[in-house]
């Protein structure tokens, strides 16, 4: 250990490298010891597949094999979850308790902190995808082939940051105790007129006029258009979630800004 | 540039409240001294402001000779804060280890718990933690970047005899390590038996700064108990009294700055009285005075 007198230069930051890595560990390592939301989390898609998806698993859906399409359709079901509850209000409270306090006096960027959350929601992401396809497969005979598996990820994954964001926005605008049910009042109807519940040629009139307003949507969409069921440009998807994304952040940031204020 | 911390003419507002007021203040390196004060008298803001968890109004704030809102600097600071929630799932050792790998040249997480007292509790998850264990579990947190300045606010608060013993046995390894230490606490005993320096503030001044003695002398407070049969009444009415406790059994005590006068007129009023003691008043005494505003203010404890 060094001694007394101060150097006048202060110690060099550490490489943001090690900080993100052994953050994200630790939030890899909590999320898969809280059994009380991974369980639910992971079986809950696999449940509704298995109550909806199975019996109708050798039809048509949208000119496609139903099986794969309900297939994606809860595992979108499953990542939007993950992305607001997981990441978005889960960070909104963590926020507000003193550990985000602890680590801002840290000599660590925010971006480390971020970076982990988000490495954290991509795992679970990855875990609950995985997790229905095998289900989908040994018990429905439902199989996704691996360049249909990966690109059907790839959207999901990346599709899932306006969600996060709105989890986030919810989170700091109603505040942590509030946030889970808020999250759910907005979420639930939300995956119900999507499509995602329910496919849209089932759905009420109404229903397939306000879908395409909606987030949850073209998140839907763009998983459905891997396995060739939409048809379209898939650009106006992706710039559908751009554009939402680019909405949640700005009221997250003002929530953020008026959280502050008020401390 | 010595100092490991200088407030230069710092002000701090939060809309037309002044938290701070034009406040100067330096801390030599090696110092332990104490941020004492009421309630809202500005110590969490003056600590904010070193840890860069904000910035003054007007004024410079440096720590370590740099701006402690620069990563660089905080890596030198390490900081126990009134109220952690610390992320469930983790044990202790793994939190610590977390947060040791957040610093340049952080100490074994093994020496960071055995300093806190928590070898027992490492296997053990935070969230099953006892209030005075979480409260060490900050303090480890706290020294684990083996810092330069360490900033505790209120470290003693809800530890018990023993986690109070095994603190202050790590805050004198870590000054013997050259460590520059300020607390702010309501145990002004423990202020008394280990501060180099005492700083008391009140609506965001320094009222007081010095030594634990030298506030004492400076406030020049005696205290005078005795034993007698006088009425509350009667009590009430000894000249020269600042503070008065009535106990049992006729029991008095009083804080007083001229105890000559207060004795005699306390013995002629009754002759019987008994268990006479007069003292030096106690740091708390001193602490009260300056920060009651009911009181004038001891004209000899303003230059600071």
């Amino acid at each position: 250990m060094t001694t007394s007198s101060v150097p006048a230069t202060a110690r060099p930051a550490v490489s943001p490298l090690r900080p993100f890595l052994a953050l994200a560990r630790a939030e890899v390592v909590r999320l898969l010891r809280n059994r009380a939301y991974l369980i639910p989390a992971l079986m809950l898609p696999m449940l509704f597949f298995a109550l909806w998806g199975l019996p109708n698993a050798s039809g048509k859906l949208s000119g496609v094999n139903a099986g794969q399409y309900m297939l994606v359709s809860y595992a979108a079901y499953s990542l939007i979850t993950t992305a607001m509850y997981g990441f978005g209000v889960a960070v909104a409270s963590e926020r507000s308790s003193g550990w985000w306090r602890q680590l801002r006096i840290a000599p660590v960027s925010p971006v480390a902190v971020f970076g982990a959350k988000i490495t954290a929601s991509l795992v679970m992401g990855l875990l609950s995808f995985s997790a229905l396809c095998l289900f989908a497969g040994l018990v429905g005979h439902v199989w996704l082939s691996a360049p249909l598996f990966l690109s059907v990820l790839f959207r999901l994954l990346l599709g899932m940051v306006p969600f996060a964001l709105l989890g986030l926005a919810l989170g700091l605008l109603v505040g942590p105790d509030a946030a889970g049910g808020v999250a759910n009042l907005i979420s639930l109807p939300m995956l119900f007129a999507s499509g995602i519940f329910i496919p849209l040629e089932v759905a009420p009139d109404f229903v397939k006029t306000i879908a395409p307003y909606l987030p949850a949507y073209h998140y839907g969409q763009l998983g459905w258009s891997a396995l060739g069921a939409v048809q379209g440009a898939e650009w106006v998807h992706w710039a559908w979630l751009a554009g939402y994304s680019a909405a949640f952040l700005l009221i997250a940031r003002w929530a953020a800004g008026r959280a502050e204020t008020r401390r | 540039m010595n100092d490991v911390v200088c407030f230069e003419g710092v002000s701090q507002r939060f809309g037309p409240v002044a938290a701070l007021s034009d406040l100067d203040l330096e801390l030599k390196a090696g110092q332990l001294s104490a941020l004492l004060g009421p309630n809202g008298a500005g110590k969490t803001t003056a600590i904010d402001l070193m840890l860069g968890l904000s910035q003054p109004t007007s004024g410079t704030v440096r720590v370590l000779g740099a701006d402690p809102r620069k990563p660089s600097t905080r890596s030198g600071i390490g900081a126990m804060l009134q109220d952690i929630n610390v992320p469930a799932g983790l044990s202790v050792r793994e939190l610590v280890g977390l947060y040791a790998a957040l610093y340049p040249q952080p100490m074994t997480v093994g020496k960071a718990l055995s300093l806190a007292g928590l070898t027992e509790q490492a296997r053990q998850r935070v969230s099953g933690l006892s209030g005075g264990q979480k409260r060490r579990l900050s303090f480890a947190l706290a020294v684990v970047g083996q810092p330069r300045l360490l900033l505790l606010d209120e470290p003693t608060a809800a530890m018990d005899v023993q986690g109070r013993a095994a603190f202050w046995q790590g805050i004198a390894e870590l000054r013997e390590a050259g460590c520059t230490v300020l607390l702010t606490t309501h145990m002004l005993e423990e202020v008394d038996r280990a501060a180099d320096r005492v700083i008391v503030l009140n609506k965001g001044k320094v009222v007081a700064d010095g030594t634990p003695n030298s506030v004492r002398e400076r406030v020049g407070l005696s205290r005078v108990r005795f034993v007698s049969t006088l009425s509350a009444a009667q009590l009430h009415a000894l000249p020269g009294a600042e503070t008065l406790d009535i106990g049992q059994a006729g029991q008095a005590s009083f804080s007083t700055r001229t105890p000559e006068t207060l004795v005699r007129a306390a013995l002629s009023a009754a002759p019987e009285l008994s268990n006479l003691e007069v003292t030096r008043a106690s740091l708390e005494d001193a602490f009260l005075s300056l920060t009651n505003d009911q009181l004038p203010a001891p004209a000899a404890a303003v230059s600071a």
